[in-house]
């Protein structure tokens, strides 16, 4: 049997979880570990921590989230941003991480890849691809949660990486993320026909039709889904947020119900509408 | 005497959510490489991801494939998890073909990447996928006791293991166009393919079976 895969992506910054739009412009949501928790009772097949301003400065500060999160969460937990080393590597996985996400180190230095697949083996490590389509229609790869160009192609890239050893590719169309219109079908369906490794789809689900259609069109292995059921979690949950947020809560105490194209769902809903498109999975 | 447990370091792989699953099951569970230690032990489990052979070489270097099988002939439990129940059997397919601990005869084969046309089976197999029962009473008296047929377990593998006699074959798994075993018991052996600490509760529950069975 296949069964789709449904990861519980939460982007952190400093204290908090945060949201943003094309991977910019992030809103303060509430505590990491409130949501991580919450996703791991509700069914969450997985969990992915990422780390969105490591890169740029040049640090790692997840250590005690990692730790907080391994201790009562017990489905794999995949941990990405600012990862540059053998060490830094080891410290996730001593901190209690399963898997580490690597992007920019990759890029710089694709032989990043192979060494950590020799020391840690292959499912240890995750390749994440950020993709951004130019006019001409080709997808090229950014770093720096796609600030910066590569003029890589990414299906060229993502060959290469199952090739370097990695376990698994994220493909994160940098256009989508954040908006609500939905996977990018045509980037997924590419990468993950032309590669024989499993394939995380990643930016865009605004609605519950969005998620079958990356499996059963663009062939995901696997879809991470963040703003949809983060919505969901701060709708119901909304005073808690407030009280226990530090930072700029101002999206939080707006007390919006409605986000754009984006319909708040829990991952239950996720599944139950996957399983009803006949794409199965585990409830 | 509180018991004393020992996870298998051969510097593969992740120990430490193995550790996590114990210590909140309230088991003080020590990670170490020593085959002393490992014979003194109460319970012992064998954790690992990576490659057969460098994890057979490791395991040599420490002197642990002679630990390993002092071990199991005191009688005293062994679990293995995903690399850790391969590296149990005769020999892999890997690399041609590298002798294992022999403890359970039988082979580690790789799967091949299949495709029954609407979808690619890819290797490696990650995700979580459902086990069950080879007849019914196989569970009884083992730690899947506590499982129920088409329960999820997670896994994460490029290879599965082949054992001779089905006799041994504790629980299937099927991927692809293949059935194949995802858990082995033999005597004071039992061991799976798939993780059980990374299974939410169900595997939680494989793991405080397996302490209770053998608690005394």
């Amino acid at each position: 049997m296949e069964n789709c895969r449904v990861i519980a992506r939460l982007d952190i910054k400093g204290p908090n979880l945060v949201k943003g739009i094309h991977l910019e412009g992030l809103r303060v949501l509430g505590k990491p570990e409130d949501f991580a928790k919450y996703y791991y009772e509700n069914g969450a097949d997985e969990l992915f921590y990422q780390d969105v301003v490591a890169s740029l400065y040049e640090r790692n500060s997840l250590q005690e989230f990692i730790s907080a999160t391994a201790k009562k969460s017990f489905i794999p937990l995949t941990v990405g941003g600012g990862i540059r080393t053998i060490n830094d590597i080891r410290e996730v996985l001593r901190a209690g991480g399963d898997k580490v996400c690597i992007n920019t180190a990759a890029i710089r230095n694709p032989n990043f890849i192979r060494e950590a697949a020799l020391k840690f083996g292959s499912s240890t490590i995750v390749v994440a691809i950020e993709a951004i389509k130019q006019q001409d229609g080709k997808y090229l790869a950014f770093v720096d949660n796609g600030r910066e160009f590569t003029g890589i192609e990414v299906l060229d890239w993502a060959k290469k990486v199952e090739a370097f050893g990695a376990g698994e590719i994220v493909i994160t169309s940098v256009d989508r993320e954040g908006t609500g219109e939905g996977y990018d079908i045509e980037l997924t369906s590419t990468i993950s026909s032309g590669v024989s490794i499993p394939v995380i789809a990643h930016g865009g689900p605004g609605q519950l039709t969005h998620f079958a259609e990356a499996v059963t069109v663009g062939k995901a292995d696997a879809l991470a889904v963040a703003s949809v059921i983060h919505y969901d979690f701060i709708t119901n949950r909304r005073s808690d947020m407030e009280s226990r947020s530090e930072g700029n809560i101002s999206f939080l105490k707006s007390g919006r119900t409605r986000f754009g194209k984006i319909q708040p769902a829990s991952l239950h809903e996720i599944k139950l509408s996957l399983h009803n498109a006949g794409v199965s999975c585990r409830i | 005497m509180p018991k004393k447990v020992v996870i298998i370091d051969y510097q593969l792989g992740n120990l430490f959510s193995v550790k996590q699953a114990c210590d909140y099951l309230g088991y003080d569970a020590e990670i170490s490489f020593d085959p002393e230690k490992l014979l003194r032990a109460d319970y012992a489990i064998l954790p690992g991801v990576g490659a057969f052979n460098d994890a057979m070489q490791k395991l040599k270097v420490f002197g642990l494939t002679e630990g390993i099988r002092d071990y199991v002939k005191t009688g005293k439990p062994m679990m293995g998890i995903c690399l850790g129940l391969q590296l149990l059997l005769s020999d892999s397919e890997e690399f041609g073909n590298t002798p294992g601990l022999d403890l359970i005869p039988g082979r580690v084969k790789k799967f091949e990447v299949q495709s029954n046309g609407q979808r690619i089976y890819k290797v490696p197999q990650i995700q979580w996928n459902t086990i069950s029962e080879p007849e019914e009473g196989r569970w009884r008296n083992t730690p899947l006791n506590v499982c129920k047929q088409g329960d999820f377990m997670y896994f994460v593998h490029s290879f599965y293991a082949s054992p001779h006699d089905t006799r041994y074959v504790l629980a299937t798994t099927a991927y692809g166009n293949q059935t194949y075993c995802s858990a082995v018991i033999k005597d004071n052996i039992f061991a799976t393919q798939f993780h059980p600490e990374k299974s939410g509760l169900y595997g939680l529950n494989i793991y405080k079976a397996w302490f209770n069975q053998f608690a005394k």
